[in-house]
């Protein structure tokens, strides 16, 4: 799941946001031109209105799984819901593949919807009068296409998210972690480019919401999707992200990479978040390796440097040597040592101060 | 004096009441005191509406209409023009099923001319022999449904041959069959239209709130005026009837989709029609069927009704040998009227909970296995009613049609019960019945007559103020004004003493079997399903059996109006008291209280604001059924509705009576609602 966004990926990006503001309220409009771009809540909340999105710009890359992490009413799903277009964004531009979102008209948004876009909801949003293979086929019959074909590609979903022998079941029927299988499975049945989700996981129980992360990156791995994920779970996020956005208020606090976010810490509310999480389990070998100094130290033992610490740890531990570390094509590309990962595990947390 | 100031509503409650009786006690009965009674300001209002209507159906906006039978060009006002073609229209519908279902010339007549069927003999639609009706109904059962509705239906339609109803009970479908989808869909497409737009909502909800709370027979006098008499007439009195509750459900219903399945809608790329009838309806269908249930109900209890101006079947047979004191027929009649009711409902319910099967490698015949089957049963029935002919030679063809009243009936077994009860139970039934007139009802009565207007007003207003503030008080207040320039201030009064000593019972009753109920979840299904198929009963149903015991009397109707309206009070009890969180329970159960400190300590205080509106409906019921009570001989404002429709000119008065009764019934709905609301609230559970 490492990002390996190529330069020209970088140059277009699948998803653009520049200077999107969401406020609630009459007169948001209004308040929103006086302000000229400096957003204050509470002055904002005085007026009588409620700011859902503060000045966010960033961008999404193809096959790029962006987290977007905040509490409640941290503007996160209003932020998704502008980008879907689901509400409307009071000020700022989206770009769809370089396409004006907020620009097209309802016939055009309707095309987007139906060919590039697919959505996950947290309490799944199935119609309860349709069975599982029914609301999987829903995309497709709202397209216009044949009951039969609808319903083949339909079953291929089914078997895709695991729900054979399912397909007759009404979702009243199912457990939370299987219908929010049918919600992705629905959300996929399109072959969208763009997938957004929005606290999938949330209503789930914690051993059901590890099952269907694992789910997740799976089906990720083989369809490579770029994905919008909204959560307000911190260690999800992590799991899960290429990138994180964590927000507040409305703003987004800091964008980075998992690693960056727990090693760089851009805000004292951010750094809030990192205290807990144990580094091991977050950081991959890439960010605390050394260079080689001396290609005749190393032992026999090589490890992945997108590898989690964590996983890795027990074996690195009895090398007394200094083991390669190498990247995807098996060239070494630099080392680390056993002292490196205990000073990780129950050292001073600077020891990772020095790397990238 | 410490509780009144920690209660400062019970201490407003008590001088309020002193107030009232000062009032009361003070007045001076008189004509020409305004504290006694309000001049009637209002008298000229039902002949103004009387002349408004007249000159819209003759004078207003005159055009040249061709007559073919006079051929030529008459004048005449346009709206007599538009409701004379909307007229012919629903009549023909109506005629059209009739005739597919009991045979007919009023088709073929249609398309060509009485001439030509007098001339050509063979040009008559026959009959679909009723075994083909039963087995259809028996058929679509079985394929919506499966076995048990299958023999629902059988056993319905059976019933009705068997006993000699067939006729009526056919022409009262046919109109029925018409009726019940126009209001459906009607009552979708407008609550569709206000969940879409906020002004035409906040427009339709006063108006609905009326229409809900008017007496059946108020909506006969225009619909009479402006339609004329006949079928079609009773079609659109039921139409009008039957779609204010499914509007509102429907709005209901779309209000309730959570957002998120609109928002799923939307993301998959639903056009605004798709969202609406691939998502939003069909996720709303819970409450929609409700209203679809409610709709064929009001169908079938205006068939009664709608008799009065010329619907023909079941209700008017029922509404004559009410008329005549049969009570056995009316009872097999009212049977009949409600078994459509239930089949019906059932198979509407069937249908639009039906799966469909995407995966079935269906052969042709498979596939119109149903089809198929129906067709093998048109041929056998229709030769055996062919058969029948030459077997029931002479007499009659069972195996096609059973004439009205040539089945079989229970009549002398129902006629010698209500014999041998008068003869058995006429002494105490007669000593109770004296009782209750004489001791209860004529002193109540008296003392509501007594009833100087200011006390009136200071009562009801001054409770709307300690519930709802200043604003309660006067839209009570404004309901109650209404009422009192009327000329009927009176006649009002007597429904409202009817009223509230029925809702007074059916209240105690209803809360009391309701808790009982409510302490075991197997009674608790049990009185569920009770109150569901009494509910099914065309209100008109229960006057029959009260007849047969007390006779045409005002015990007679109060007892009808307290099994009618106690229904809604046991229901939303048992509701109410099973909605009762189990935490709270199990709570209860912890501290060790026993079943009357649960009961009286937690269910009730929590239940409370759910069983008031509970016995709201009981308001609304209740004077529903007083209002139809005129049938038997009451002296309040239904008897002066019944009297408006024999009047030529009575589409004022109609309209302000039923205004009257209407207004009575919202006041109680927006104090009750009001008190229920803020009691909710406190409580946590709006």
């Amino acid at each position: 799941m490492s990002l390996q966004i190529s330069a020209e990926n970088r140059v277009k990006p699948v998803i653009k946001c520049s200077s999107v503001y969401k406020v609630f309220g009459e007169n948001a409009k209004k308040l929103l031109a006086q302000s000229n771009g400096l957003v204050d809540a509470k002055t904002f909340k005085d007026a009588g209105c409620v700011v859902g999105v503060n000045n966010a710009s960033f961008e999404v890359y193809e096959g790029e799984i962006l987290v977007v992490m905040g509490l409640s009413g941290s503007g996160k799903s209003t932020l998704l819901r502008c980008i879907s277009r689901l509400t409307d964004t009071t000020s700022g531009n989206i770009f769809i593949d370089g396409q004006d979102l907020l620009a097209m008209t309802s016939k055009q948004l309707i095309e987007v919807r139906r060919n590039k876009m697919g959505m996950v909801f947290q309490n799944f949003g199935l119609l309860p009068h349709k069975t599982v293979l029914e609301n999987i086929a829903f995309p497709l019959q709202i397209k216009g296409k044949s009951t039969d074909d609808s319903m083949k590609r339909a079953l291929e979903m089914v078997e895709l998210v695991g729900l054979d022998g399912r397909e007759n079941y009404f979702p009243r029927q199912l457990s939370g972690g299987q219908q929010q299988r049918v919600g992705i499975a629905r959300s996929l049945a399109v072959e969208p480019d763009i997938w957004f989700l929005d606290e999938p996981f949330s209503a789930l129980d914690p051993l059901i919401r590890k099952e269907m992360q694992d789910e997740f990156l799976r089906l990720q791995g083989v369809l490579n999707k770029t994905i919008l994920f909204v959560t307000h779970d911190f260690n999800e996020a992590l799991r899960l992200a290429d990138r994180i956005a964590i927000m507040k208020d409305g703003v987004i606090e800091q964008l980075d990479t998992p690693a960056n976010i727990v090693l760089r810490p851009a805000t004292e509310y951010v750094r809030k978040f990192t205290e807990e999480v144990p580094r091991e389990k977050v950081l991959k070998i890439v960010s605390v390796m050394e260079p080689v100094v001396d290609a005749s130290l190393l032992g026999p033992l090589q490890v992945s440097k997108d590898a989690i610490i964590y996983t890795v740890a027990e074996a690195v531990l009895t090398e007394p040597k200094h083991v390669a570390v190498v990247n995807a094509l098996g060239e070494v590309v630099g080392s680390i040592h056993a002292s490196k990962i205990i000073n990780m595990l129950f050292g001073q947390a600077d020891a990772t101060d020095d790397i990238t | 004096m410490k509780f009144f100031k920690n209660h400062p509503k019970y201490a407003q409650f008590i001088g309020l009441l002193a107030v009232f009786f000062a009032l009361y006690l003070t007045v001076t009965p008189s004509e020409t005191n305004i504290l006694w009674r309000f001049p009637a300001l209002f008298a000229g209002v039902p002949g103004g509406i009387n002349g408004f209507a007249e000159h819209l159906m003759y004078d207003w906006f005159p055009v040249e209409i061709f007559d073919p039978e006079l051929e030529e060009y008459e004048t005449s006002a346009l709206v007599r023009e538009v409701t004379r073609g909307f007229s012919r229209g629903v009549l023909f519908c109506i005629e059209f099923v009739r005739e597919i279902l009991l045979g007919g010339v009023k088709t073929i007549v249609a398309f060509t001319s009485w001439d030509f069927v007098g001339d050509n003999k063979w040009a008559v639609w026959p009959a679909l022999p009723w075994t083909v009706v039963s087995g259809g109904a028996i058929l679509l059962g079985y394929a919506l449904r499966g076995k048990a509705l299958a023999l629902l239906a059988g056993l319905a339609t059976a019933y009705i041959a068997i006993f000699g109803q067939w006729e009526p009970a056919m022409e009262t479908l046919s109109f029925v069959l018409i009726a019940a989808p126009v209001s459906c869909l009607l009552g979708l497409f407008l609550g569709a239209v206000a969940y879409k737009s906020k002004t035409t909502e906040t427009i339709l909800m006063p108006l609905l709130n009326v229409a809900q709370t008017m007496p059946h027979f108020s909506y006969l006098i225009p619909v009479m005026v402006f339609f004329g008499v006949g079928d079609h007439a009773g079609a659109i009195a039921t139409i009008i009837f039957a779609t204010p509750p499914m509007i509102r459900l429907t709005l209901l219903g779309l209000k309730r989709v959570s957002p998120e399945v609109v928002e799923a809608g939307a993301m998959n790329g639903c056009t605004n029609a798709q969202m609406m009838l691939k998502v939003l309806i069909p996720t709303a269908r819970r409450d929609i069927l409700i209203g679809t249930n409610q709709v064929i109900m009001q169908c079938l209890a205006m068939a009664v009704i709608a008799s009065f101006i010329g619907a023909k079947g079941l209700g008017f047979n029922l509404l004559l040998a009410l008329n005549q004191l049969r009570i056995g027929q009316a009872l097999e009649l009212g049977i009949c009227i409600v078994l459509i009711a239930v089949v019906l409902d059932k198979l509407s319910l069937a249908w639009a909970n039906k799966q469909t099967n995407y995966f079935a490698d269906d052969s042709f015949v498979q596939r119109h296995k149903y089809g198929i089957f129906f067709l093998i049963l048109l041929t056998t029935c229709v030769i055996l009613s062919f058969l029948g002919k030459l077997i029931f030679a002479g007499g009659i063809n069972y195996f096609y049609l059973i004439p009205h009243n040539q089945g079989i009936t229970t009549e002398p077994f129902w006629q010698s019960g209500v014999d041998w009860m008068v003869e058995n139970w006429y002494r105490g039934l007669q000593t109770f019945n004296n009782w209750l007139i004489i001791d209860v009802l004529m002193p109540m009565k008296a003392a509501y007559l007594g009833m100087p207007v200011s006390a009136t007003f200071v009562l009801v207003m001054g409770v709307g103020f300690i519930i709802g503030g200043l604003r309660s008080a006067l839209i009570v207040g404004g309901f109650l004004l209404f009422i009192a320039f009327t000329e009927w201030w009176d006649r009002a009064l007597i429904t409202a003493y009817m009223t509230s000593f029925a809702v007074l019972v059916s209240a105690l009753i209803g809360i009391v079997v309701g808790s009982l109920c409510a302490q075991n979840s197997f009674a608790s299904k049990g009185i569920l399903i009770v109150c569901d198929t009494l509910q099914t009963f065309p209100s008109f149903i229960y006057l029959i059996p009260v007849i047969m015991l007390f006779g045409v009397t005002d015990t007679s109707v109060l007892i009808a109006v307290i099994v009618y309206a106690t229904i809604p009070a046991v229901r939303y009890t048992v509701e109410g008291l099973n909605s009762v969180p189990a935490t709270l329970q199990d709570a209860g159960s912890m501290s060790g209280v026993n079943k009357l400190q649960r009961w009286v300590k937690i269910e009730m205080p929590l239940a409370f604001p759910h069983i008031m509106l509970g016995v709201n409906q009981t308001v609304v019921f209740a004077l529903f059924m007083v209002i139809i009570g005129a049938m038997i001989g009451t002296d309040d404002l239904g008897q002066y509705i019944l009297k408006a429709l024999s009047d030529k000119n009575g589409i004022g008065n109609g309209l302000m009576l039923g205004l009257c009764v209407a207004f009575i019934g919202l006041a109680v709905d927006h104090l009750i609602h009001t008190w229920a609301d803020q009691k909710k609230a406190a409580l946590g559970m709006a």
